[in-house]
């Protein structure tokens, strides 16, 4: 349970994070198909997205058109809110407000249970991931169905996310394959026994699977990526056509989506239409692009608008522009991290660089402390940010907000304390050129202590040479001039070596 | 020209040679270097580990010290990052406007060696001579923090009987990260094992860049595998004259 401070959190963190980043890491570093399926998937995915990013000449400044609008949207939020809700409700649809995953949640089972309907279709949705929906329709008794290829794979392998777009990343296709001819008879239609894992085999079988549920089901479950307030317009981006399916067949349709996937009106979207799918698939325009306003004649239509810690995040002035993000995943796809650990080790349904902004400001920053140090502020991600999201700077943000071992902290203060004047630091070298006593062969120090164990667990440490630089400077310049020369502004003398 | 070194604490400590170089270098060219004694660490490694009360100190004390210069020089990407993006940030968010306008004017006359040479000192060629197959690192905060850009192959390539050769996913991290080498070693271990087999791919005899901390890392892992690749300072290289090596 999170501390409340002030401005209203998620009350249940369970789907926004988990085992300690380092930890959970390590047993990712330590699976060679996986990083070898991450390494293969991401570079194909980089090169697709740097070749068509590169063919459009205004990118820069389609970029800051993108981070322009979500800036004006999030400044305006409440009341370009109400004017969404207005809009839904003038053309048919009802609209709920959650504050947090337990009353969408509830929300949502009782839309569902209120049709007699035991079982449902989704279309991906990371909103429902967020507040744990499908977990709790099946405690409701009613069984939620993934529709998107990938999170069917992941769904039917019992398995969790691992990418933004690409869920099912880290699987290859023999993995599919098997996990097809084991599950898919158990919940539906079969698999055949002579699937092979060729993808036009494996595709068909998921279309033939998936094509039962669609017609059978009775309520649809979709996000948004992007709701336009001035019309009250839903809209889902997606490459395969279930997306379709599920908001055209089904009669009830109920759609959760984040308060910040708003923008004001019609013409924004043209700039995020251009964005998002070279950004995600690399792709110059998005296969499937369903736009809906309000309820369509004969569907009872529902919006769920979610809050879950979005209002806290607005609330902080360096943090809030993560909520910027239109989940295209290109800042994991450029992550070295993320490509060597996968979505799993973030531990919360956000993974990658976004993630590790994102879900300790969702969380609070002290129940997801090893997020932030989750990089190597390689700046990678915000070269590649559609919407411009600083995160390199948003990281350095949050990792002055977590609480922090104390024994790393009597270090830092050691540290600031020596470094604090050049007396104490030249005090604190000699020290340091003692470790030549540490040095082994060829000059080489091979193992220190813990915390510096990380560091020897694989690199050695040259020995410090004999002589510093400060003393060379002595034997070759003679004397340092005086600390601070004629003041030509304000320094104050700040004390001689 | 009267150019005032910032060491980094780092090449003060650990590796003094990518300061003597640098040394060398600007003199050779005919430039008096002052060495402002008052110097100690820009800040860097207790902001971007979550201490910025910490880092304040020093912040203040890296301006009263180098405020009295016209240009400044460091040979490292990142700290040069650090004065450029950090401090005036770190200050203004401590309420210290006044101490957030003199970083900036600092920083504004904060160079890293690369950046100098190149459009300070309008030079490519430095006169230096290093017949060694050479590849370069790039280093992150070089190339997205300060976007020096090809400053650093140019001089390269200017140099006497020097063999550049381009190394495979140069802007890839290295996995260094300052207190992440640390904090998340498996994963660095992991990204330090990619970045070395694209340096032994490709058979270069140096491995480059303009950052001690980077080549510590990829050094350390170099040497520990025992591949008798050197990892050397981009001002060492530039610094070498003919049967010096």
């Amino acid at each position: 349970m999170s501390t409340f401070l002030g401005l209203p959190r998620a009350v249940d963190t369970s789907q926004l994070r988990g085992r300690p980043f380092p930890e959970a890491a390590r047993a990712a570093v330590a699976d060679p198909q996986l990083r070898r399926n991450l390494g293969d998937a991401t570079a194909t995915i980089r090169a697709k997205r740097a070749r068509v990013v590169g063919e459009v000449p205004d990118w820069e400044s389609l970029r800051a058109a993108g981070a322009a609008i979500k800036d004006h949207t999030l400044a305006n939020l409440d009341s370009l809110l109400l004017q969404l809700e207005a809009a839904v409700t003038a053309r048919g649809g009802t609209v709920h407000w959650a504050r947090d995953s337990a009353e969408a949640n509830r929300i949502v089972t009782e839309l569902v249970r209120a049709t007699g309907a035991d079982e449902v279709v989704k279309v991906k949705s990371m909103a429902t991931q967020e507040i744990g929906l499908n977990e709790a329709l099946e405690a409701a008794g009613i069984a939620a169905w993934e529709t998107d290829l990938a999170e069917l794979i992941v769904q039917l392998g019992h398995d969790k996310p691992s990418h933004i777009l690409v869920p099912a990343i880290h699987r290859n296709r023999a993995e599919i394959r098997e996990i097809f001819l084991r599950e898919m008879g158990a919940v539906g239609l079969p698999a055949p026994a002579d699937l092979t894992d060729s993808p036009p085999a494996l595709a068909e079988a998921a279309r033939r699977h998936l094509r039962q549920k669609f017609l059978s089901a009775r309520v649809a479950i979709s996000g948004a990526n992007f709701a336009v307030a001035a019309t009250g317009t839903l809209s889902v981006v997606e490459s395969e056509g279930n997306g379709r399916m599920c908001l055209t067949l089904p009669p009830t349709l109920i759609t959760v989506m984040g308060i910040e996937k708003l923008v004001p009106t019609w013409q924004d979207l043209e700039v995020f239409l251009q964005l998002l799918p070279r950004s995600s698939t690399g792709e110059r325009m998005n296969p499937y692009t369903s736009m809906w306003s309000g309820a369509v004649e004969g569907q009872d239509f529902h919006l769920v608008l979610l809050d879950n810690g979005r209002t806290a995040v607005l609330g902080d002035p360096s943090g809030r522009s993560a909520l910027r993000c239109i989940r295209c995943s290109a800042c994991l796809n450029v992550c070295p991290v993320y490509e060597r650990t996968g979505g799993h080790a973030y531990g919360s349904v956000y993974p990658g660089p976004i993630g590790a902004v994102l879900s300790p400001q969702l969380t609070g920053p002290e129940l997801n402390a090893t997020l932030p140090y989750a990089s190597s502020l390689c700046g990678a991600c915000y070269d590649v940010c559609p919407v411009a999201i600083d995160i390199p700077t948003m990281l350095v943000h949050l990792r002055a907000q977590v609480p922090h071992p104390a024994p790393e902290r009597a270090v830092m203060r050691a540290a600031a304390y020596a470094m604090g004047s050049p007396r104490r630091w030249a005090a604190t070298r000699s020290a340091s050129r003692a470790g030549r006593l540490l040095g082994g062969r060829r000059g080489r120090i091979r193992s220190l202590p813990p915390p510096l164990s990380g560091w020897t667990a694989s690199r050695d440490l040259p020995v410090p040479p004999a002589e510093g630089f400060r003393d060379w400077w002595t034997r070759t310049h003679g004397s340092p001039p005086p600390a601070t020369p004629p003041p030509a502004a304000g320094g104050d003398g700040a004390g001689a070596a | 020209m009267r150019i005032a070194l910032f060491l980094t604490c780092l090449v003060d400590a650990v590796v003094p040679a990518a300061g003597r170089a640098t040394v060398e270098v600007l003199e050779r060219l005919g430039h008096e270097v002052v060495f402002p004694p008052g110097q100690t660490c820009c800040g860097q490694m207790h902001v971007n580990t979550g201490y910025p009360a910490e880092a304040l100190p020093l912040v203040r004390r890296h301006v009263e010290t180098f405020e009295p210069y016209e240009v400044v020089v460091a040979p490292s990407g990142s700290c040069v990052g650090s004065v450029r993006h950090q401090h005036a940030a770190l200050a203004r968010a401590a309420g210290d406007a006044e101490l957030a306008a003199r970083a900036a004017a600092v920083a504004a006359r904060t160079y890293e060696l690369s950046e100098l040479l190149v459009d300070v000192l309008g030079l490519t060629d430095v006169g230096a001579s290093y017949p060694h197959r050479v590849t370069y690192h790039p280093t992150c905060h070089s190339l997205r923090l300060l976007r020096v850009g090809d400053r650093p192959l140019r001089l390269l390539r200017a140099v006497r009987g020097l063999d550049l050769v381009e190394l495979p996913g140069a802007e890839e991290c290295c996995g260094f990260g300052g207190t992440f080498a640390v904090k998340n070693a498996d994963t660095s271990t992991a990204m330090l094992a990619d970045k070395m087999r694209a340096v032994l791919d490709t058979r270069a005899e140096v491995c480059a860049a303009g950052d001690s901390s980077c080549l510590l890392h990829i050094g350390g892992g170099l040497s520990r595998l025992r591949t008798g690749v050197r990892t050397v300072h981009l001002a060492e290289i530039l610094a070498s004259r003919e049967g010096v090596a």
